[in-house]
């Protein structure tokens, strides 16, 4: 179990000046209610990091503030060093991928349709296609394995399949640093993996992933940096191994679980306790 | 990153000079097609009537040529009324096109958002209460300044009503169909409690007509609908990425508000400019842009297109409204006759969608 005070020992060589996205003391709320208050986090480079906690806690509120689709009220997101506040909407998107939670593409949009508009924000008013965007579209849609779908309409696929297409669109941005929300919401158990697989692939590939999770297993298997986060703010966070604790669930969800090693894996498996059908320890 | 192999790209483009765009054949046929036939309408149109006058005639007239009388009847009585159709088909049609667009709902139209309703309910406080001393000030740059206040104030009560951190689509739809209502009580109220002789013009305005339209109007509207069109033009781009939903078009790059405050607000002008030009002509804005994204087997509704597909529908109805039928009919009686049962098909559909 990590406290803050030993956080930053904790995450080592990541934290510091190699952060690209970091946020400082800040405070975003809706209407008046406050849902994070004095918050500070930076995500390291290169590798997978999962903001978790309870319903409400305000982890997708973070994520969003990250990706500057909220403003906070005071305190100050900063991308590549500079405040995101006063970069240009057009500039953070060159560098910024975001994918919201659960995306709706008008029915009928093929999948290369798609996948295209992620080129928006290197585009202009004259220059709207240009041989570069059909190779990025080209290498994005190979990359997420949903080139043989190019030509159908995205309502028509699969759940896990639409989600690669969705991810794929933000690959064609051309960015390193991804922010995914709740990336797996309302997949299947199959399909969340693939996804997930995949999101591991574009962080082999180099790039700096953030997202949030819901499944607590899910997010201890594919991150390299977990944020636990309570009621507005920062628990615990460091590496999956030194945070997932059964006293560090119970503070966090208050839920009676155990820790165990995961028979397939490097990282602690989750067992909840629960009532039903537990045998008498 | 490069392009892989040397086939056919999966998205083709096309560049000339400065300017590249994606190239979609089918859309542009579809656009050129529709472009071509509105046109050969429009001619029948001008050339429909008790004096007709052949196809050929008509248009070496409208280009300059033909014989004085000839000139004198396309030019002076029908060049104006088939021109303010036109003009009316194609500003209804890029209004739907665009409130469609930002509710991402095919029942966000004008007439349904309360914009054409509103627009109507002030354009006979005018013609009623005045009553029949000022009805020069109504028949003359009165009444079309009027319906424009009065779409204008609606469009701005329904955004800032259905304003709640950003604009949701059904929550958009859920306001115009209530401050519709609202309108259109009003305009009942004013029928009832006014001069039959105030009444009987007010009725006839609000079934939407050309009839009787000269240069006057027909001028205004061309000019008020090309500086629109031309700021539409110069927001499309950023105003795309907005089809994908709010937090995707501001995930890349677009300031979504002023995009948005700048299209509806174009959008509502150009129903203004339709309504205050022939009166409130229902369902062209709600059947154009779904007409136009079938044809050109598009997801989303587009601009052109639909603006094509307005004026034919318009052009065509007027032109159906004064031949083919037994009596001469008000444009708005043939769209409403159109427009009733696709409302009905696009609410079945959805319906079906929902419980599939």
């Amino acid at each position: 179990m990590v406290r803050r005070s030993e956080m930053d020992a904790a995450a080592g060589g990541h934290t510091g000046d190699d952060a690209r996205l970091a946020a400082r003391g800040v405070a975003v709320g809706y209407g008046g209610r406050t849902v994070i208050d004095g918050l500070d986090v930076e995500i390291p480079s290169g590798v997978i990091t999962t903001i978790i906690g309870p319903n409400g806690c305000g982890k997708s509120t973070l994520l969003r503030t990250l990706s500057r689709l909220l403003k906070p009220a005071s305190g100050t997101v900063v991308l590549d060093g500079t405040d995101i506040a006063k970069l240009r909407t057009r500039d953070v998107a060159r560098k910024l991928g975001l994918l919201p939670q659960a995306p709706v593409a008008p029915e009928g949009l093929t999948v290369a349709d798609l996948v295209a508009r992620g080129r928006h924000p290197h585009q202009g008013w004259l220059r709207q296609w240009s041989s570069d965007d059909a190779g990025v579209v080209a290498d994005a849609l190979a990359m997420t394995g949903v080139a043989d779908l190019a030509r159908r309409p995205v309502d028509t696929l699969s759940g896990g399949q639409r989600q690669r297409v969705w991810i794929s669109m933000i690959l064609a941005q051309g960015t390193d640093l991804l922010l995914l929300d709740e990336p797996t919401t309302y997949l299947d158990l199959a399909y969340a993996i693939d996804v997930l697989d995949l999101v591991d692939d574009l962080h082999e590939a180099g790039r700096t992933v953030v997202m949030v999770l819901h499944d607590l297993n899910l997010a201890t298997r594919y991150s390299d940096h977990l944020v636990v986060m309570r009621a507005g703010s920062i628990l615990a966070q460091g590496h999956p191994r030194e945070v997932v604790t059964a006293e560090l669930l119970r503070e966090a969800f208050g839920l009676r679980a155990e820790v165990i090693d995961d028979p397939v894996g490097d990282r602690p498996l989750i067992v909840p306790i629960g009532r039903a059908h537990v045998r008498s320890r | 990153m490069t392009g892989t192999g040397t086939e056919r790209p999966v998205v083709p483009g096309v560049r000339l000079g400065r300017v590249s765009f994606v190239w979609r054949p089918w859309l542009v046929l579809v656009t050129l097609l529709l472009a071509a036939a509105t046109f050969l309408v429009f001619c029948l149109s001008i050339g429909a009537g008790d004096f007709p006058i052949g196809l050929p005639r008509v248009i070496a007239t409208i280009f300059g040529g033909g014989e004085r009388f000839d000139r004198f009847v396309i030019m002076d009585l029908r060049l104006p009324r088939a021109l303010a159709g036109l003009v009316v088909g194609i500003a209804l049609g890029t209004s739907g096109a665009i409130t469609q667009s930002i509710a991402r709902n095919p029942l966000a139209s004008p007439d349904v958002l309360g914009i054409t309703q509103g627009a109507g309910a002030v354009a006979v406080l005018l013609l009623t209460v005045s009553g029949g001393t000022s009805a020069a000030v109504a028949g003359a740059a009165g009444l079309p300044a009027a319906a424009l206040a009065g779409g204008l104030a609606t469009g701005l009560l329904v955004y800032l009503l259905a304003w709640r951190r950003g604009i949701d689509g059904f929550r958009l739809i859920l306001i115009g169909i209530s401050v519709s209502a609202v309108m259109q009580a009003v305009t009942s109220w004013l029928l009832v409690t006014a001069d039959i002789t105030d009444v009987a013009r007010a009725q006839v305005w609000l079934v939407g007509s050309l009839d009787g339209r000269g240069w006057r109007e027909a001028g205004t509207a061309l000019g008020c609908t090309l500086v629109l069109l031309a700021v539409v033009a110069g927001a499309a781009f950023q105003f795309r990425p907005l089809h994908l939903g709010d937090d995707v078009a501001a995930g890349l790059g677009v300031r979504n508000s002023p995009v948005r405050a700048v299209m509806l607000l174009c959008a509502v002008l150009l129903a203004g400019v339709a309504v205050s030009a022939a009166g409130p002509v229902p369902f062209v804005a709600l059947v154009a842009p779904q007409a136009a994204m079938r044809l050109a087997r598009c997801a989303t509704p587009p601009l052109v297109a639909s603006g094509l597909v307005g004026a034919l529908l318009l052009t065509g109805a007027d032109l159906a409204a004064r031949t083919v039928l037994p009596v001469a009919l008000p444009v708005g009686v043939v769209t409403a006759a159109i427009g009733g049962p696709f409302l009905v098909y696009l609410l079945v559909r959805a319906n079906l969608r929902r419980t599939a």
